[in-house]
């Protein structure tokens, strides 16, 4: 304590003012830190609500659109708020099409890719994430590689061979190949199989069991998140396809959701109330999906950036 | 014993040939077979009902010296090209940046923001085309607020390009994971040093995030110029089915081909142009792999 005192009393007053000041300034240097990373934080926040009113404007005048009369769709300035909500606007906009029939033949294409896509690329990913044999090293390469070739160098020769094999104007050139797996699906399926222990397999492989029982009894029941993830994918692709469709159907009775409203586009110009209200109508499932089974998306891509 | 072993392997590896057969046959006959028949169907005048005559470099001559449409399709892609991969890039960069910090609400925001990128199809193109009707769409309303006089969008053939990347630009959440996801990866450590040393929020941004994403905005950059190269669907459907627009000022080069291939029937020639295309991504992908060492930086790797 003495020495304390002692140690003052050899400081000249200048320094004594100095270390005052330093002891006065210090609590404030990290207050003014402090408000600094508020003020950041306050611009953070601003700057993103004001971003997510401009993200979600468009799918508002969606809706709003959907609900207003032909007049005024039509005058000027437009508003974004419905003077009178005609609710009938969505029952007319499907009878004015044969949406119903669009509707279960989306689903059935729909339906057959997803199961596909999960079965197919499941058992490929197995294959080269469990089973060591030869070759594997450049057969994964060239799954790899087929990420880089442009989808439309394949599609004409694509067409001849289905054309060839009378399947034009049929469901199967936009399911058979889903049945094949690809590259997308099948690398992060196996990302995920590389989390599974090798034990596990190894342990059941003592047991008798064959490859075929440890991936149906094992290997799918561990994967579920990754299968969630190519499901959701695959419903998206599938449901969301137009070109697919318009190369493939002619018949109108044979015609998906996107090939319908790319028709009723064509039919209605510029009645933009029901070209919304369809429009929403077949944005509608995705929504919900995406709001129902927002981690299985995200999980995907996380997956696909490979952790690196 | 030794014996016992190798039959093992060997049992092994056919059930190894066994799970991977759909991709092999798949390969093959979707992959593999198409590319060898259009390599060489792109050297013939085939047009689907005819045989198939070889007629030489014909078609790709023809394109490279006489083809107008070819090198307009060629450059609107590229136009095209090289605003919307930098703009959704650092778009994406900076919404990432932003959703990266510990504000309220933040969970919300992340779900909201990503919320366009699963949104794709027809339906979302009709939307844009209402949004960009410059009397009685929103855009023209919204910018009429801050005091612009909003262009002609979809009507006019400088502002048609514009009106796609916007589009674009609306839905750049799928990379924004990519970058938050990596973003999040990056140690806390290192900012504690930075702040200990006194450096600021942009510097810290700068000389840590940015060099840590460095592989996540290659994998970007990558994929979307092979993705934007062959943009297609929404130039079919809002040049009004396939037509190209004002002034041709919507025709890509992947919607050329398809009017080539499939109301032409001029499928020698689309296949010639589908290699010319695939020339250009394969090379451009190239340089990109060449030049990744001189700014990508992986993390355990020093210089």
């Amino acid at each position: 304590m003495a020495k304390t005192t002692d140690q003052s009393d050899y400081l000249t007053d200048a320094e004594k003012a100095e270390s005052q000041s330093a002891v006065n300034t210090k609590p404030r240097y990290w207050e003014h830190r402090g408000n600094r990373n508020n003020m950041w934080r306050v611009l953070n926040f601003v700057l993103l609500a004001a971003g997510s009113l401009l993200i979600l404007s468009p799918l508002w005048w969606m809706f709003a659109t959907s609900l207003k009369t032909m007049a005024e769709v039509m005058s000027y300035p437009p508003s974004f708020f419905p003077e009178s909500w005609e609710w009938s606007n969505y029952i007319r906009a499907w009878r004015a099409a044969p949406f119903t029939t669009y509707t279960i033949n989306t689903i059935t294409i729909t339906t057959l890719v997803v199961i596909g896509s999960v079965l197919a690329n499941s058992f490929i990913a197995y294959g080269f994430a469990k089973i060591p044999f030869r070759g594997k090293g450049i057969w994964f390469a060239i799954v790899l590689s087929t990420m880089m070739i442009p989808g439309f160098v394949t599609l004409i020769p694509q067409y001849v061979l289905f054309a060839n094999l009378g399947w034009v104007n049929t469901y199967y050139p936009l399911i058979v190949p889903h049945f094949f797996g690809s590259a997308f699906y099948i690398f992060l399926l196996r990302q995920f199989y590389m989390t599974i222990p090798t034990e596990l397999i190894e342990a059941a492989k003592i047991e008798g069991a064959s490859h075929f029982y440890i991936w149906w009894k094992i290997g799918l029941p561990l994967t579920k998140p990754a299968l969630a993830t190519v499901a959701i994918f695959s419903f998206n692709g599938a449901w969301n396809d137009f070109l697919g469709p318009l190369l493939y159907l002619n018949d109108e009775n044979l015609y998906t959701l996107q090939l319908g409203l790319a028709v009723f586009k064509g039919q209605l110009s510029t009645q933009w109330n029901y070209l919304m209200a369809g429009s929403l109508l077949v944005l509608l499932p995705v929504i919900l999906l995406f709001f129902f089974f927002q981690k299985y998306f995200i999980q995907g891509i996380n997956l696909s950036s490979g952790g690196k | 014993m030794g014996k016992r072993k190798l039959t093992i392997r060997r049992k092994e590896s056919i059930y190894g040939y066994i799970f991977i057969m759909p991709f092999i046959v798949g390969f093959f006959a979707f992959t593999a077979g198409p590319l060898l028949f259009s390599l060489a169907g792109s050297f013939t005048d085939y047009n689907i009902t005819s045989r198939m005559d070889f007629v030489g470099v014909e078609n790709y001559q023809s394109l490279i010296v006489d083809d107008g449409l070819f090198r307009t399709s060629l450059w609107n892609t590229i136009y095209y090209v090289a605003f919307s991969v930098p703009l959704t890039t650092l778009g994406a960069i900076f919404i990432s940046a932003l959703l990266n910090q510990d504000v309220p609400g933040i969970r919300v925001f992340r779900t909201l923001y990503y919320l366009p990128a699963v949104l794709s199809g027809v339906g979302v193109y009709l939307l844009w085309m209402q949004l960009l009707e410059p009397g009685t769409g929103m855009v023209n309303l919204l910018l009429g607020w801050v005091g612009i006089d909003g262009p002609n969008w979809l009507y006019d053939p400088d502002w048609t390009k514009p009106s796609l990347i916007l589009m674009k630009l609306w839905s750049v959440g799928g990379s924004m994971l990519l970058y938050l996801a990596s973003m999040q990866g990056v140690s806390r450590s290192l900012y504690e040093a930075a702040e200990i040393d006194g450096a600021s929020r942009w510097r810290q941004f700068v000389h840590i995030t940015i060099p840590m994403i460095t592989p996540v905005i290659f994998f970007d950059v990558v994929t979307s110029l092979i993705g934007g190269f062959q943009i297609f669907q929404e130039a079919y459907i809002m040049s009004g089915n396939g037509e190209g627009g004002p002034a041709n000022s919507l025709l890509f080069y992947n919607l050329y081909m398809w009017n080539q291939a499939f109301e032409s029937f001029d499928m020698g020639y689309a296949m010639a142009m589908s290699w010319i295309l695939f020339v250009i991504v394969f090379v451009l992908t190239l340089i990109n792999l060449k030049l990744a060492p001189r700014w990508v930086h992986y993390e355990g790797e020093e210089k």
